[in-house]
């Protein structure tokens, strides 16, 4: 096993060739989209570009994890959980950008900087699931953050847009503030800001610093902000509403996924030996969020906002994971976000198909009939909802992510009995939503005035049609995904 | 038989032909739907054969079980290949003296169902045939299990095409009705996959820390009185949903009438029957200190009685003849738990009888409420009144499946449920000597209700041209009618097959639970 040093700088680029490759060629696409005149054509080219090159990182992602590296003390983690969390972020982008291509193509958004923008959340993102160090997260996401904010504007021409951008902004500027005041108590607490540093300055016996426990609540509200956790998933529903479609799944998948991934690294890495003080606050956080995600869910008739809801009950259940500490909790982890990836970004993409130009039909309404319309379509949006309901072979993966969390749940040292029971009720809860829209779609005669959706883009139809045989796939097979998932956890350092 | 049987190595690959058959067919549909052209009456007519064809195959080759095993006792033709080895769960399934009845029945009825929608459904013909298809290999899927994830996933897996099929080609409420099926359906059963993900965990190898789901582990598995209790609570709650027991049902009544003639059939004769089977096959075994327990089983007991009485007096006032029925099998069913938790050879025997029974004659009755509605398209019993004057043949074979459905001496649902009775009224006399009064109630129900629709005086101008039997509903009624017989003459050798399994169960449940210790004590 070849063992990195990362005081060394040669060392430390090698173990971020990805994220580097990855923000250099962001940077060379930029300037090349700047280059020329805004058309549609350099939009797309800039797309197939940027596509490429999200191939050319995920190729390096998986030749790092084919390697048995180990890594001594430094900011940056070299682990299973590390490379498996970059394949789904890459995953989420290569989707995003192939929705935003025939998205802003037909919206009429003709910046190519929106597909680069992507790009540099993606790095940003990336190195989040790698820091091994408070100051680290925090740059992770900061670059994360920014381009998202920019990208949730990205439709200068819609007033909902902007209201959206704007709101998002200021809120998360005003999370980024608990985190960081967040760090600063505990490295107070403890004089370091790096993870392993700070697990051992903490020890297993001895007094608890109250500013320490002090800082970890902060930690907490900073990143329930970044995943939307109840109650601070205010803005979520506004800001997925009025961001462009294909940037709403990539904001519901990806940020959520990256921030969730680091919060576990966080969380397991620094303070295995606190964890005990804060089960509670995280057992009410994730009970508070899938009972009120769900809820509020129901009610919902916009599909967007629908299913921002559900996002926030699905934060609730990652949440779970979360406190399913140990091996099996990061696994399970990354098994759901992989399966959510997949449905958010069919369900999306339907989305963004039967949305028309200018998001006109956006109403749950509007899908009335859909099957007599357009059956193979309506078809997908059913696996897409069964899935994030983790209902078995028709939702295909989704119903095994959901057994894994379970299965992680009731398998943790601490047996999440009650946890697990809010788990599967609230999920029953949510079946009234998911199937509403299948029901509409399938039970409902055809409302709408222009009774044939516009045709959908090419690209717009891979997403469709690879996220449904994904799901379905996996859904008999899930063999593959839980033996990387098993493999792909949060490795220590070794000493 | 078993000769030829043997040289074609039937029981090697029997099972997995029985589920991947309805799959094979459902795919050709498919193929044949995204060609387009669906609901025209020739491309419509070759659907409708296509899906009667192959299930009628799945039928003849099912049939080879009823001779190869001829002793019902242990498993039989087993297979077993691992499906997710990091989980530990395995595809294994085997079929014993209980599921084999199961299978039978099912593969019996379900050629008949597609008879039964020939010409009642017209639009997207090809997607109902898929669902169709898709719904007996689920069904098959619970009866096989031998695996407690498998089992689940085969659970779940047949809510959804009973919910399209109710929600798309039911009736007027149909969208009211499928959705709270399929939500009373999952929140009874989420339950138990908590449960099951626990016994998955418990039983797991010690040193490797892999749970292990089979059904094997898991009677092996020594659980703590408390675990214990809430796990049959969970498990309980998912099949008294399913059967459904009193105060469970009210999703029954809405899901039956609003369902097509096929889904009410599927529902009644073969759904209900999976509540019930899990009780018999995961309820009991695998928690027999809390089935033993005074107080549970009186509970149930006193439950399943009360679903007897209930469902034949609010069956007696019922307007609409389809939900007649649909109450009279609330009532049956409470026979089926009576039998099952009286736990004397004779009654779980009766129990499983009144199970085959029920489904033969209620889905007879079913495809009947089916055949006059589409003559008449009315599901009231005073729409009716004298018509056996007009249609013989209906008559006719509507008394005789009646007379079934009440109990008579000569047919089949005489036998099952005077077996549970005799069986029960060794442990618990006076709940049966209460039960036993359902028996009355029924002939009340129904000999009334015959008597409106049938006899009484022809008044209605309506009823004076409705055309009697066609030759496809006298195909789809004689073989219903031949085992309504052959079962209330000669049930000796349904009995014999499902004796071993019957004894096995009493037995092991007076045993009480194993005393292996679970791995958690076990490991330091």
């Amino acid at each position: 096993m070849k063992t990195f040093d990362l005081t060394i700088p040669s060392q430390l680029m090698t173990a971020l060739a990805p994220d580097i490759t990855l923000t250099v060629g962001a940077m060379a696409l930029l300037l090349w989209a700047a280059w020329g005149r805004e058309s549609i054509r350099r939009q797309r080219a800039v797309g197939v570009a940027s596509m490429i090159l999200c191939g050319i990182v995920a190729a390096m992602v998986v030749f790092f994890m084919r390697q048995d590296v180990g890594v001594g003390p430094g900011p940056i983690a070299l682990d299973g959980f590390r490379w498996t969390a970059d394949l789904v972020l890459l995953l989420a982008t290569f989707a995003t950008i192939a929705l935003s291509m025939d998205y802003n193509e037909r919206e009429g958004i003709t910046s190519a900087e929106s597909h680069v923008l992507l790009l540099l959340a993606t790095s940003g993102m990336m190195v989040l699931v790698s820091a091994r160090d408070l100051i680290i997260v925090f740059l992770g996401i900061e670059i994360m953050s920014v381009a998202v904010y920019v990208l949730a504007g990205m439709n200068r021409r819609s007033d909902r847009a902007a209201e959206g951008a704007l709101k998002y902004f200021l809120l998360g500027a005003f999370s980024t503030c608990f985190l960081l005041y967040g760090i600063a108590l505990v490295y107070g607490a403890t004089g370091s800001t790096n993870l392993t540093t700070i697990a051992e300055r903490i020890g297993g016996t001895g007094p608890i610093s109250p500013m320490l426990l002090i800082g970890m609540a902060l930690l907490v509200v900073g990143y329930g902000f970044k995943i939307a956790a109840v109650p601070f998933h205010m803005w979520a529903p506004d800001v997925y509403e009025g961001a462009p479609t294909p940037v709403t799944a990539y904001m519901a998948a990806a940020v959520k996924a990256a921030a969730f991934a680091s919060f576990l690294r966080v969380w397991m890495e620094a303070f295995p030996h606190v964890l005990a003080q804060w089960h509670y606050g995280i057992w009410w956080l994730a009970a508070v969020t899938m009972v009120a995600g769900n809820l509020i869910a129901l009610s919902q008739k916009n599909i967007k906002r629908m299913l921002a809801y559900s996002s926030i009950a699905h934060a609730g259940y990652i949440l779970v994971a979360v406190l399913a500490r140990g091996n099996i909790g990061s696994s399970a982890f990354l098994f759901y976000l992989f399966a959510y990836t997949l449905a958010t970004f069919g369900a999306f993409a339907v989305v963004v198909v039967l949305s028309g130009r200018g998001d006109r039909y956006l109403k749950i309404e509007d899908y009335a009939g859909l099957w007599t319309v357009r059956p193979w379509l309506a078809g997908s949006m059913a696996v897409f909802m069964l899935a994030l309901l983790g209902f078995p072979i028709f939702g295909g993966i989704g119903f095994f992510a959901k057994w894994y969390l379970l299965q992680a749940a009731l398998d943790s040292i601490t047996p999440l009995t009650n946890l697990s029971i809010i788990l599967v009720l609230t999920s029953v809860v949510s079946a009234g939503y998911y199937l509403y829209v299948v029901m509409v779609m399938f039970m409902k005669p055809v409302s709408r005035a222009d009774s044939e959706p516009q045709p959908s883009g090419r690209l717009t139809q891979w997403v469709i049609a690879a996220a449904a045989v994904l799901i379905l796939a996996f859904g008999i097979f899930p063999d593959p995904v839980a033996r990387l998932a098993r493999s792909s956890v949060i490795v220590p350092i070794d000493r | 038989m078993i000769q030829f049987l043997d040289s074609i190595g039937y029981t090697a690959w029997v099972l997995p032909a029985l589920l991947i058959i309805p799959l094979v067919g459902a795919a050709v549909l498919l193929a044949l739907a995204a060609g387009g052209k669906g609901d025209e009456p020739g491309p419509a007519r070759t659907a409708r054969m296509i899906a009667f064809l192959t299930l009628l195959v799945e039928f003849i080759v099912s049939v080879g079980l009823w001779w190869s095993f001829e002793s019902g006792a242990g498993w039989h033709a087993s297979v077993d290949v691992p499906w997710i080895p990091t989980w530990g769960v395995r595809f294994s399934i085997g079929i014993d003296g209980f599921a084999l009845m199961m299978v039978l029945l099912t593969t019996f009825l379900m050629p008949l169902t597609v008879l039964g929608g020939w010409t009642s459904v017209r639009t997207k013909v090809h997607s109902y045939l898929i669902l169709l298809l898709v719904i007996t290999t689920g069904m098959l899927g619970v009866f096989l299990a031998r695996d407690l994830f498998l089992f689940y996933v085969m659970w779940e897996v047949m809510l959804v095409p009973m919910y399209f099929i109710i929600g798309i080609w039911g009736g007027e409420r149909r969208i009211y009705a499928s959705l709270k099926f399929f939500i009373y359906t999952m929140a009874g059963s989420i339950l138990m996959l908590v449960g099951i993900v626990y016994l998955g965990i418990q039983s797991g190898s010690p040193i490797t820390g892999a749970p292990d789901f089979s059904y094997a582990a898991a009677l092996e598995l020594s659980l703590s009185p408390a675990a214990s209790f809430w796990l049959f609570g969970a498990f309980f709650l998912a099949f008294a949903v399913k059967v459904p027991m009193f105060p469970f049902h009210t999703w029954l009544p809405d899901a039956h009438v609003e369902a097509p003639t096929a889904g009410s059939v599927i529902l009644a004769s073969i759904m209900l029957k999976m509540g019930t089977f899990g009780f018999i096959r995961f309820a009991l075994p695998l928690f027999p200190g809390v089935a033993m327990d005074p107080t549970v089983r009186m509970i149930i007991l006193v439950l399943a009685v009360i679903a007897i009485i209930y469902g034949a007096l609010v069956a007696l006032v019922q307007p609409d003849f389809k939900k007649l029925v649909a109450y009279s099998s609330v009532s049956h069913m409470g026979f089926v738990i009576l039998g099952i938790f009286a736990l004397t050879v004779e009654s779980v025997q009766g129990a499983l009888m009144v199970m085959i029974n029920h489904g033969i004659s209620t889905g007879a009755l079913f495809f009947l409420v089916g055949m006059i509605y589409e003559r008449r398209h009315s599901r009231l019993i005073d729409a009716y009144g004298g018509i056996a004057r007009v249609v013989p043949m209906f008559a006719a074979a509507l008394t005789l499946v009646a007379l079934s459905s009440i109990a008579l001496p000569g047919t089949n649902g005489f036998i099952g449920e005077f077996l549970v009775l005799i069986g029960a009224f060794k442990t618990y006399p006076v709940l049966t000597a209460l039960a036993a009064t359902g028996v009355i109630f029924a002939a009340a129900y129904m000999l009334w209700a015959l008597q409106r629709i049938l006899f009484n005086k022809l008044d209605k101008d309506e009823n004076r041209h409705l055309p009697d039997l066609n030759w496809r509903e006298i195909g789809l009624l004689t073989p219903l009618i031949a085992a309504i017989i052959w079962i209330g003459v000669y049930p000796a050798p349904v009995l014999r097959r499902m004796e071993a399994a019957a004894h096995d169960l009493v037995q092991r449940v007076e045993r009480g639970p194993p005393s292996r210790f679970p791995r958690h004590t076990m490991a330091p």
